[in-house]
Order: C-alpha cells, then sequence, then structure tokens
C-alpha cells in the first residue's frame, strides 16, 4: 500500500474498516509527517499525544459502523474545542482554553475522528494570505514563500502536503474556495444555516459558514454530510431535509443548465484563468450539461458592500473582547485604559483597521449612508442569482482571479488584497453555497481552482457537477515535499 | 471624502483601541484608500430597493427558556485573566 498519508479520506476509511491499517498506525503517520513539516507552520497547537491515546483506544474498542472509524484529523483554530486552546489566530485569545465544543467538531468526533491539532489561520478569519496570523504565516507546499490563500490557509496547506486526510475551514467571504484552489485542493462553502456556527469564534455572523476542505469530491460530500446538522444552538441553523451527500453523489449531470456570467471576464483577468474557464465549460458540456450565457449585472458592487458589512459585523463581534472575563488583558490606569490597552496591543493591524471601518460605518450619522446602502446592494446581488436560477441549475466561475502570490506581496496595499475575493464575495453575501475544484495550473506550475456556485440548499447539485467535471480534469497536485530536511 | 485624524482619533475612542498619532496616521491611509473603493456603491441608485434582513427567509424558532448549563461557573471563570474563585477582577472603578 501506498504511504498512509497519501491516502483520501475514502481510501483511509476503507483501510480501517478493512483493518489492513489501525487507527494508531493511521494517527502515528500524520504525526510523524506533522513533526517532520513544522517549516510549514500549519499548527498552532499540536495535540499529538492525546491523538496517539484516542487512537489506541479506538483500535481496542473499534467501532467500524461510524464514517470516520479513528481517523486522524486537524481543524481551523477557529472551532472551539474542549479543553485544548483555541486562539482565532489571535494575540488576545493566546491563552484561551474553551470549556465546550463547537457543533461542527463535535458531529466530528461523534463519527469516530481524532483530533491531531489546530490549524494556524489569518487572525479572526481576516485575511486572504494568512500572513495576518499572530502565530506567523503559513508556507503553501506548492512553493517556498508563496501563501497558501486564507483565512484558511493553515488548513489548506496542512491537507495539501499530506498533514491531515481532511480537515474544515471556515468562509466569510472566501476563506475556504481561495486556499483550496491555491494549493490544488477542493473546499465547499455550503448554504448559510447549513452547518451551525455554535462555538465557531464569530467575524460577521451574518456571512460565517463552516465547511468541509479536501483532497477530491467524494470526501468533501463525506465530511459535508457529517458536519451539516439543524443546531438549536444556533438560531440562524435552518431546518432543512438534508441530503446523503456521499451516497447520492453521482456523475451523471446530464441535461443540467450551467450558467456562465460575463460579468465574471474582468479587466485584467490572465490568459491562463480565461482558457481554464474556457476549458472548464468544454468538460461540463462533455459531462451532458447544457451551458447558457447568463448576467449577473451587481457582480461590481459585491466586493464594496461586503466591505462594509462584514467589518461592521466584525466591529460589534469583537466588542467581546475586552480583557474581562477571558483572553489576554493589558495593564491601565483605570477601567478604560484597560480595555483600550488590551484590544490595542491585543489585536494585529489588520482587525484593528476592519473594527475600525466598521465601527465608523455604523457611527452616527453614517449608518444610512453606509451599512443600509450596503444591505440594499446585497439584496440587489441576491436578486441576480435568483433571475438567474429562474433559467439554470448552477453557475461555472475562476475561483479567484489570480494563482497564489509570494508572502509580503500584497501585505502593504489592503485594497489590492481585498480583491482576491471578487469571485467568492457575491456567493457569501447571497448566502448560497459554492464548491471549489482544483482545475489546472498558471504559467509558474501553481494550481487554480473553478467554482461551482448552486441554489440555495442545492449542495449536492454542485457536489455531482464538481465530481463529474473532476473525472474529466484529472488534475494531480506536485508537490515535492521541499519543506522535509 | 476624506478621514482625517480627528476622525481617525474619535472612531479608536468609539472602538475602545488607543491609537498614537503615527498609528493613527497610517490609519487614515488605509481607510481612505479603502473608502475611495468602498464609495463605488454611490454610482448605483438604490432607492425603492428593500435592505435585505436575512440571506434565508425563514421564521426564527422558539425554544422554551430553560437552563441547560448547570455548575460550569468554575468552568467560566477558569478563563479570566486575573485569578480570583468568585469574580471576574477589574481596575477599581469606583473612588
Amino acid at each position: 500500500m501506498s504511504d498512509i498519508t497519501s491516502l483520501t479520506l475514502t481510501e483511509l476509511v476503507k483501510n480501517i474498516k478493512d483493518k489492513k491499517i489501525s487507527s494508531e498506525d493511521t494517527t502515528k503517520a500524520f504525526i510523524e509527517r506533522g513533526e517532520k513539516s513544522r517549516d510549514l507552520n500549519t499548527y498552532i497547537t499540536e495535540d499529538f499525544a492525546n491523538a496517539l491515546e484516542k487512537a489506541k483506544n479506538f483500535d481496542q474498542k473499534p467501532n467500524f459502523d461510524l464514517k470516520l472509524p479513528g481517523v486522524p484529523m486537524a481543524v481551523k483554530d477557529l472551532f472551539c474545542t474542549n479543553g485544548v486552546k483555541t486562539t482565532a489566530g489571535s494575540k488576545i485569545l493566546n491563552n484561551f482554553i474553551p470549556s465546550y465544543e463547537s457543533t461542527v467538531t463535535q458531529n466530528i468526533w461523534n463519527e469516530g475522528a481524532i483530533l491531531l491539532g489546530k490549524l494556524n489561520c489569518d487572525e479572526f478569519a481576516m485575511g486572504s494570505s494568512n500572513e495576518t496570523s499572530f502565530f506567523g504565516n503559513v508556507q503553501s507546499p506548492i512553493d517556498k514563500d508563496l501563501v497558501p490563500g486564507g483565512s484558511s490557509g493553515g488548513s489548506a496547506s496542512a491537507l495539501a502536503a499530506n498533514l491531515t486526510p481532511i480537515t474544515i475551514g471556515t468562509d466569510t467571504g472566501g476563506s475556504i474556495r481561495q486556499p483550496a484552489s491555491f494549493t490544488g485542493t477542493v473546499g465547499l462553502k455550503p448554504t448559510y444555516g447549513s452547518c451551525s456556527r455554535y462555538g465557531i469564534v464569530a467575524f460577521a455572523s451574518s456571512l460565517d459558514q463552516a465547511g468541509p476542505m479536501s483532497k477530491n469530491v467524494k470526501d468533501c460530500a463525506l465530511l459535508q454530510e457529517i458536519i451539516s446538522t439543524y443546531d438549536e444552538k444556533d438560531s440562524t441553523s435552518i431546518d432543512f431535509k438534508r441530503n446523503k451527500y456521499s451516497k447520492e453523489l453521482t456523475n451523471n449531470i446530464k441535461g443540467k443548465k450551467i450558467g456562465i456570467p460575463k460579468e465574471y471576464r474582468v479587466d485584467g483577468m490572465p490568459k491562463k484563468i480565461e482558457d481554464l474557464w474556457a476549458k472548464g465549460i468544454d468538460h461540463a458540456k462533455d459531462c451532458g450539461a447544457e451551458i447558457f450565457e447568463i448576467s449577473l449585472p451587481h457582480t461590481n458592487y459585491a466586493l464594496p458592500a461586503y466591505y462594509i458589512v462584514a467589518p461592521a459585523e466584525a466591529s460589534s463581534n469583537l466588542a467581546r473582547y475586552d480583557g474581562v472575563k477571558y483572553g489576554f488583558r493589558s495593564k491601565g490606569k483605570n477601567l478604560i485604559d484597560m480595555y483600550e490597552k488590551t484590544r490595542s496591543e491585543g489585536f494585529g493591524d489588520e482587525v484593528q483597521r476592519r473594527i475600525m471601518i466598521g465601527t465608523y460605518v455604523l457611527s452616527s450619522g453614517y449608518y444610512d449612508a453606509y451599512y443600509l446602502k450596503a444591505q440594499k446592494v446585497r439584496k440587489l446581488i441576491k436578486n441576480d442569482f435568483n433571475e438567474a436560477y429562474k433559467k439554470v441549475d448552477a453557475i461555472l466561475t475562476p475561483s479567484t482571479p489570480s494563482a497564489a502570490f509570494k508572502i509580503g506581496a500584497k501585505t502593504n496595499d489592503p485594497v489590492s488584497m481585498y480583491l482576491n475575493d471578487i469571485f467568492t464575495v457575491p456567493v457569501n453575501l447571497a448566502g448560497l453555497p459554492a464548491i471549489s475544484i482544483p482545475a489546472g495550473v498558471d504559467a509558474e506550475g501553481y494550481p487554480l481552482g473553478l467554482q461551482i456556485i448552486g441554489k440555495a440548499f442545492d449542495e449536492q447539485n454542485i457536489l455531482n457537477i464538481a465530481y463529474a467535471m473532476e473525472e474529466k480534469i484529472e488534475f494531480k497536485n506536485k508537490i515535492t515535499d521541499w519543506w522535509i530536511k | 471624502m476624506t478621514i482625517d485624524l480627528k476622525t481617525i482619533k474619535h472612531i479608536s475612542k468609539l472602538s475602545r483601541i488607543s491609537v498614537d498619532d503615527e498609528k493613527a496616521k497610517k490609519l487614515a491611509g488605509d481607510l481612505n484608500s479603502i473608502f475611495e473603493f468602498i464609495e463605488k456603491l454611490n454610482k448605483l441608485n438604490t432607492k425603492n430597493i428593500e435592505p435585505l434582513t436575512s440571506v434565508v427567509e425563514t421564521t426564527l424558532k422558539l425554544r422554551t427558556d430553560e437552563v441547560k448549563s448547570k455548575n460550569i461557573r468554575n468552568q467560566i471563570l477558569k478563563n479570566s485573566p486575573e485569578e480570583n474563585e468568585d469574580f471576574f477582577v477589574v481596575p477599581r472603578v469606583v473612588e
């Protein structure tokens, strides 16, 4: 058998169920590779000793009826894990140990999986390159000094580098799909309300969604099936009939109508991405899908609207970090001074910037001009999608306007960093599901992704389209293990 | 529109983040370029458009108001930045 760490989740589960490998051997393999890969800086907290203990316990009393029997996995450090430090990539939570578990991670452990550790991410998930983390930037396994994308950069990097067989991230404006695209992996942002937000460190509550990141579409469907549950602890969780995504997965997409939005042909888009998109359209046709040109006229306004809504909600959500009940505290002359110093020293530059934007747009006299305006634009964007879905079943676009860039290339220009999310943000504003699948490489050989956007609650459909296209694309990630000495 | 240093100081006070002059200058530069980008929205006429209140139109579920987590006081106090068995401790507020 090939190396354990290079197996897909589906293969791994099968091998464990067939008793060809034990949970302990599997866990050991991922731990050893993790230890050799510390230069990637993917982990904020390793929980290796506990993981090994849990794996041994699983092997003593195995339950092969579970969907993830004794499978070790690492998760983004935005999910609260009971008894294991949860930082959200921030100094302000550097000493925070939750006394409860997020619903999404609990669902995963309930199926027999074992926590390997917590993965690096942009501070409070605010970033597109994993360079805003208090714990340092993450290296992409694709190439030295290349960003893995963000905010789920540690998750994407760990997955592509075979440090975890599958993982979860969170996506507020593209934080699952963009890093997946940059690292040649699959990432799904589910419909808003599909996965519980309970126990996930909040960034922008009306946009945040957790979702799976995987090596292929089948693994993605399996994890989505596990993490998507109705949860009364999240008042925006939606009680809809969920599919058995992995069981119902099919590559038969004959007659599916796929829309190509003309507004996504942006100025200055690299030729490689245009070609990739055109090839993707051909693949979809080969699978029997019908292609339609569509229009999403307000696409251009999505990013500016996002940079009002997301910071506004963040400024409100992050008001809780005041140094009183948990987290970092700085000494102050009095209570107010303590608050101000704690937040000034505890938050990094990008987070402070966004809190400031958010505070400003919500401040007296400006609410109508900014926040209300943005919510109206959001309505127009949602209406665009509603119109399009009268004609088509799904929409195909590139995942990002460029491939991954070098560390430091965009840190001094916030707006150029924000432009990374131009194709992913509209989906969050409209609450829709979308999946990014690897589809090719740019001139440098860096991976590029295609995005398939679905109707609300129609995850099964976009998973099926992705599954069918994946077979045609036959993408293989080239990872050389350059970081292992 | 330009955001001046006075405005930055005002926002920093509202957001309880202390900002010295050097940082205020940098923030003013960043925020101005971000707002220049955001103000593209002004080109769009949104008269008579209802603002979006929720991406999925569902009614909120009701549940009975009952305590589900019991005896978790110690767990909650455990993460307190200053140690005390019974309370969260803050700098003196009453002279």
